[in-house]
């Protein structure tokens, strides 16, 4: 090994360039080199990465000396100052990129503390990132290449053939305030309806006639002309992320009124059930319940759809942030993460892709990437998650990121009090993820990524971290709390004051970068920052918790009284708005909608094209399918080990490669635990709104009963992400799948405590067709568990025992994946149906589990109970000799996915227990043995490899 | 009744093990004390008054600039010399994942001049898998004497040990190699080596987590039928606090 090359080592005061390279093993090279060949680009043989670290000052040998130090291993890289242009030839192609200004870049960031720490005497830093790209490509190969797999636009600069314009990144920066003016839109009541729209067309308020009409009145009764700020202000408040206006439209079904509205119908079926372990629903950030006297449980999950699209990393990577800062302003300690992600077939011909859109391969190998990037960082175990494809998904793919939080001192959220600060406390503000809410609730096209580039941001999980340090066990040191999300301060600072009213001052907050407008730092949804109102007295105690783990805070203002909220920049008054109109003067929405017309007629047979393929052939198609595959790549990228909390985990089994249901975390020193479980079925959802709801709830109940959790003490989440709600039919399904909802959490006597819905997901391609995506709800459900130790898990136990079908299977083959690979045909297929009986089969089952007399338990879903039994197989390195059926029934008993469905693993014995305590059908499937092969009931061998083979080789 | 000794448990901005480190510490029948680096800083002599130092795992300043770099830096700039002054007055030093990948840093491991690294995994992904090791140094005063396996989580992006010849063969001479991965080499590490000790066998640095299994409950194979107790992580810990306690 050699220090690294120094041209020169004369002491130069100008611009200077440190390559680092990896000597060898470049993993990331190589992974790039694979998704270029998969995307088509044979002529590319090798893909070479440099770092380059850009930086301006008095270079002496000593500052030389100590970057080296700090920024080369000389066993892993190679270190070059200052090293000779490389010139591109036929051969060889460079692209280079840079993060754009503002954009998080930690390596410039922890760059500067160094330079401020050791105090070097440099003024300014940048990074680079350089691809040398080795084979016979055209200009237009490499141009294709850097927009599809190397670089984004959205939050990068980059060239070909020549060294990218850097922005240099100041070490030693000076106060930086906001600078811009208010600007003042000449609306009054001479107003015309088309002018309104040119303004709401232009800066993209996303505000319908009537609440253009509304805005502009207020301003008339106020007898003044509206600030740019208050428009873009109403305009966040009232958008479809923030204010759920059809979720809190009247709807008219066939023409007809419906009563309420899809949030009521929700709430008021939580109020009816009467828990008594919820603490708060559908209030505030996040859903609130108690299963143990002392401890609280805050509950949460969110979507993160559109900017996951036009940056996976970052997008995901923000979801991931913003949903555990929900649990902070719900004031509790996040203590796990959970996500569900969907994403076009990997398979996908790049040429098939419609122009805009990032190839499947590329937003899942981004989003992983951001989910595992956040939740490891920020030190929360990820534990639960699902992932799914689907053609629905190609321009819309969906990011599901949900989060718990854990209290022992939970005090119901007060109204801040007059006199009570306004403190804003985290990351800094820039012009990060303006207009996210409205770009959030638009639909979106092959210009979307260009104009939504200030809506996606990296996150910064680290300072998100020192916020969760900060605000542990802080209860008694604020009023209340509420994450700076969607909206910004806008939203945040909004809320608390509604009904109470604030006076603040924004010039004083600390900015990313100079040249902020007012209204930029008003709505910035800068991440990784809170907002608190704080008691005078407490604001020292704070500000002592914040100077040790070293977040910075502003207080910007206080609470008034007055129910009026006053934004001043610099003084001047910037935003004057009743807050009492702010949060309810919006008009209510009216939609139209019409219900679907589901087929479900009983008995309608086994397709003829899934009953044409043997057994045996389909149970290897079917556990090779995307949907089905091992998850196993997906899940190690996740810790999902952090905290020491995690007793049954994502994968089971002796080689720990066996798909689980639920999860269950205890903490280390508690006897109890939660259980998390996911229900989710889009192509139920194709076909019948109503049933895939409920077969969601179904679902979500049976993975966490599967574990050990007790099924009279759980809590539901929803999270819709539908197409447009203007659409009479796509609302109709969005109507039919909240009354399933309501139906399940009756029949489980669960009640839901939160939910969020993401609409529009929706893509108008080149050709003017619009692409939604399939009805996506995602039931999470959360139940105790009484004992941590009385859990079971998925894989196959001992040879010798039974393995027992409890429910009924039936002939219901719509949206199943048999149907997904053989096709029906004309024959009708249904929705498999609720199963009534299910709530009291699966308190038999948790009684059962609770007394130990179950060995494995799993749930039965996608693929049915041929793939459930080779999972547990698989989980528990056995084989299985399926007891026999009717070759007429064959198909369905094993593939079809009637809901209600769980498989037992008992000793001989305890058949007879198990018949009289289980309600319902009990159905012996098999025994387990020793010899690792599944004998199919037709009689037919195959070799436990041969499955595990399939199932493995997706990618 | 005697005291339980001190463990200075050292935390960055990004450290995110503390918390579980401290647990195992006090398993293991010490009085764990969590500082942070900032609050090192203000009081450099705590760790005169400890008996045993811990630097946690985690992404300590969101490994910008590579793993535990900067971590080292600090380090270095707060506590000079008190460092190794500690081990010269016998204080076992643990570094765990981001903690050994600071050690390697700061110089501590293996010794004096730096001639190992911690590199990118093989697989070029951080991975987060249960592992079984062989405590293997009795030169290591927290592995020595240890007769059963421990299995522990890994979780990490830069754990594979890298090293020259002439260090192997001195690692190997000086019976340094402390940890080794047994079945599954999981990162591409030389000699499956998972952790390292000093020349004085005080100061070990390891990638996997055994503060992650201190209980029965913890491990993955549990619900198996076959599964014994047993291969705990706790008893690493304990070894340390024993050596101070003894």
């Amino acid at each position: 090994m050699s220090p690294p090359t120094v041209a020169s080592t004369t002491v130069v005061a100008s611009r200077q360039v440190l390559e680092i390279r990896a000597r060898d093993h470049d993993a990331r090279a190589r992974e790039l080199l694979v998704d270029a060949h998969d995307l088509g680009v044979t002529a590319l043989h090798e893909i070479r990465l440099g770092e380059l670290i850009v930086v301006e000052g008095l270079l002496d040998d000593a500052t030389r000396a100590a970057l080296d130090a700090v920024l080369v291993d000389p066993l892993l890289q190679i270190g070059t100052w200052n090293p000779p242009p490389v010139t591109p030839t036929d051969d060889l192609h460079i692209v280079e990129a840079t993060r754009l200004p503002g954009v998080t870049d930690p390596v410039t960031a922890e760059l500067i503390g160094v330079i401020r720490r050791r105090g070097l005497p440099l003024d300014a830093v940048a990074a680079v990132t350089r691809y040398e790209l080795v084979g016979p490509l055209t200009a237009a190969d490499v141009d294709w290449l850097s927009a599809k797999l190397l670089t984004n636009p959205i939050i990068e600069r980059a060239s070909r053939g020549r060294p990218v314009a850097v922005t240099m990144q100041r070490s030693h920066h000076e106060h930086q305030g906001v600078t811009g003016d208010v600007e003042y839109l000449p609306i009054d009541a001479h107003t015309t309806t088309d002018q309104l729209e040119a303004w709401n067309t232009q800066r993209g308020l996303a505000l319908d006639a009537a609440e253009l009409e509304a805005v502009r009145a207020y301003f008339v009764h106020e007898g003044r002309h509206p600030t740019d700020v208050e428009v873009e202000m109403l305009a966040q408040t009232w958008s479809e992320h923030c204010s759920h206006k059809t979720f809190r439209a009247e709807i008219s079904v066939n023409g007809e009124p419906r009563p309420g509205s899809l949030l009521g119908q929700l709430r008021d079926s939580t109020e009816t059930l009467a828990a008594p372990y919820v603490v708060s629903a559908f209030v505030g950030n996040a859903g609130i319940v108690s299963f143990v006297p002392g401890e609280t449980l805050a509950l949460k999950c969110e979507t993160h759809n559109h900017p996951s699209a036009v940056e996976p990393f970052g997008g995901a990577n923000t979801g991931v942030g913003g949903v555990i800062r929900d649990i902070l302003g719900a004031a509790h300690t996040p203590i796990a993460c959970t996500n569900i992600v969907c994403f076009g077939p990997p398979d996908t011909d790049p040429a098939d892709l419609p122009e805009g859109v990032f190839h499947p391969r590329r937003v899942r190998g981004g989003v992983i990437a951001g989910i595992a990037d956040y939740g490891n960082k920020i030190g929360l175990p990820t534990v639960a998650g699902a992932v799914l494809y689907d053609e629905g998904y190609l321009a819309n793919p969906l990011v599901y990121a949900g989060c718990i939080g854990l209290t022992h001192d939970y005090e119901a959220m007060a109204a801040p009090r007059p006199g009570d600060r306004v403190i804003v406390m985290g990351g800094r503000t820039g012009r990060d993820g303006l207009r996210g809410a409205t770009f959030s609730s638009m639909t979106m096209d092959a210009t979307t990524g260009d104009v939504a580039g200030a809506s996606v941001q990296i996150g910064d999980p680290i300072v998100e971290k020192l916020l969760i340090d900060v605000l542990r066990d802080a209860r008694h040191l604020y009023r209340s709390i509420t994450d700076c999300g969607a909206g910004g301060l806008s939203s945040a600072v909004g809320e608390m004051a509604e009904g109470v009213g604030a006076e603040v001052e924004v010039s004083e907050l600390p900015l990313k970068y100079p040249g902020l407008s007012p209204w930029e730092v008003w709505l910035s949804e800068a991440q990784e920052r809170m907002v608190l109102a704080v008691p005078p007295h407490q604001l020292d105690a704070l500000a002592q918790r914040c100077r040790h783990h070293g977040v910075e805070w502003t207080d910007i203002g206080h609470f008034t009284g007055d129910g009026r909220l006053v934004v001043r920049s610099h003084g001047t008054v910037v935003v004057d708005l009743d807050t009492e109109f702010l949060h309810n003067g919006r008009p209510r929405r009216h939609l139209e909608a019409h219900l679907p017309a589901p087929d479900r007629r009983q008995d309608a047979g086994t397709p003829s094209t899934i009953a044409a393929i043997p057994p045996s052939q389909l149970l290897l198609q079917l556990l090779a399918h995307p949907n089905l595959c091992s998850r196993a790549d997906v899940v190690h990228r996740y810790d999902h080990e952090i905290g020491g909390a995690t007793v049954v985990r994502p994968l089971v089994g002796v080689q720990g490669d066996g798909h689980g249901d639920g999860v269950v975390l205890a903490e280390p020193q508690a006897r109890h635990g939660v259980a998390i479980g996911v229900g989710v079925n889009p192509w139920f959802g194709l076909h019948d709104p109503e049933r895939m709801a409920l077969a969601a709830i179904d679902e979500a109940m049976r993975n966490v009963v599967a574990v050990g959790a007790d099924p009279d003490r759980v809590a539901l989440l929803d999270n819709f992400s539908w197409g447009n709600p203007r659409r009479p039919s796509t609302l109709g399904d969005l109507v039919a799948a909240v009354e399933g909802c309501v139906t399940g959490a009756h029949a489980f006597g669960a009640p839901f405590v939160s939910g969020k819905d993401s609409l529009n997901n929706e893509f108008t391609g080149a050709d003017r067709q619009r692409q939604a995506v399939p009805p996506t709800l995602v039931i999470t459900a959360v139940a105790h568990v009484p004992d941590a130790d009385a859990t079971v898990t998925a894989d196959a136990k001992r040879a010798g025992n039974l393995l027992v079908l409890l429910g009924d299977t039936s002939d219901e083959w719509a949206g199943s994946h048999a149907a997904l690979i053989a096709g029906v045909g004309e024959t009708p297929v249904v929705v498999p149906a609720f199963d009534t009986i299910s709530p009291q089969r699966y308190r038999a089952v948790h009684r059962l589990i609770a007394n130990g007399r179950v060995a494995a338990c799993h749930d039965v879903s996608e693929g049915g109970l041929a793939v459930a039994v080779a999972e547990m197989a698989i989980g528990g390195r056995l084989g299985v000799r399926f007891a026999a059926v009717e070759a007429a029934e064959m198909h369905a008993w094993l593939f079809a996915e009637s809901t209600g469905r769980l498989i037992v693993e008992i000793a001989p014995e305890q058949l007879g227990d198990l018949r009289a305590w289980v309600p319902g059908t009990v159905t012996v499937v098999g025994e387990l043995t020793h010899d690792p092969v599944l004998t199919l009931p037709d009689g037919t061998d195959v070799d436990l490899d041969a499955v595990r083979r399939a199932w493995e080789a997706h990618r | 009744m005697t005291r339980r000794p001190m463990a200075l448990v050292i935390a960055a901005p990004g450290t995110n093990r503390d918390g579980d480190v401290s647990l195992a510490l006090e398993l293991a029948g010490a009085e764990p004390r969590r500082t942070l680096v900032g609050e090192l800083a203000d009081d450099p002599d705590l760790l005169t008054r400890s008996d045993l130092v811990v630097v946690a795992g985690g992404f300590s300043y969101a490994d910008a600039l590579g793993a535990g770099r900067l971590f080292a830096l600090e380090l270095e700039r707060i506590l000079a010399d008190r460092l190794p002054a500690a081990v010269e007055r016998g204080v076992p030093v643990l570094g765990i994942c981001n903690g050994f990948q600071t050690l390697v840093r700061l110089g501590l491991l293996p010794g004096a001049d730096r001639r190992v690294a911690l590199g990118h995994n093989l697989s070029g992904r951080f991975d987060c898998r249960w592992v079984r090791l062989a405590p293997v140094s009795q030169r290591c005063v927290w592995t020595r004497g240890l007769d059963d396996d421990i299995d522990c989580p890994i979780a990490h992006g830069e754990g594979r040990f890298v090293c020259d010849d002439a260090t192997w063969d001195e690692l190997v001479a000086n019976d340094q190699l402390a940890l080794i991965y047994r079945d599954h080499n999981p990162n591409g590490s030389r000699g499956d080596v998972a952790g390292i000790c000093d020349p004085t066998g005080l100061v070990l640095g390891l990638m996997p987590h055994p503060e992650n299994h201190v209980l029965p409950r913890q491990h993955p194979r549990r619900h198996r039928p076959d599964h014994h107790e047993g291969r705990s992580g706790l008893a690493l810990f304990r070894q340390g606090v024993a050596h101070v306690g003894a």
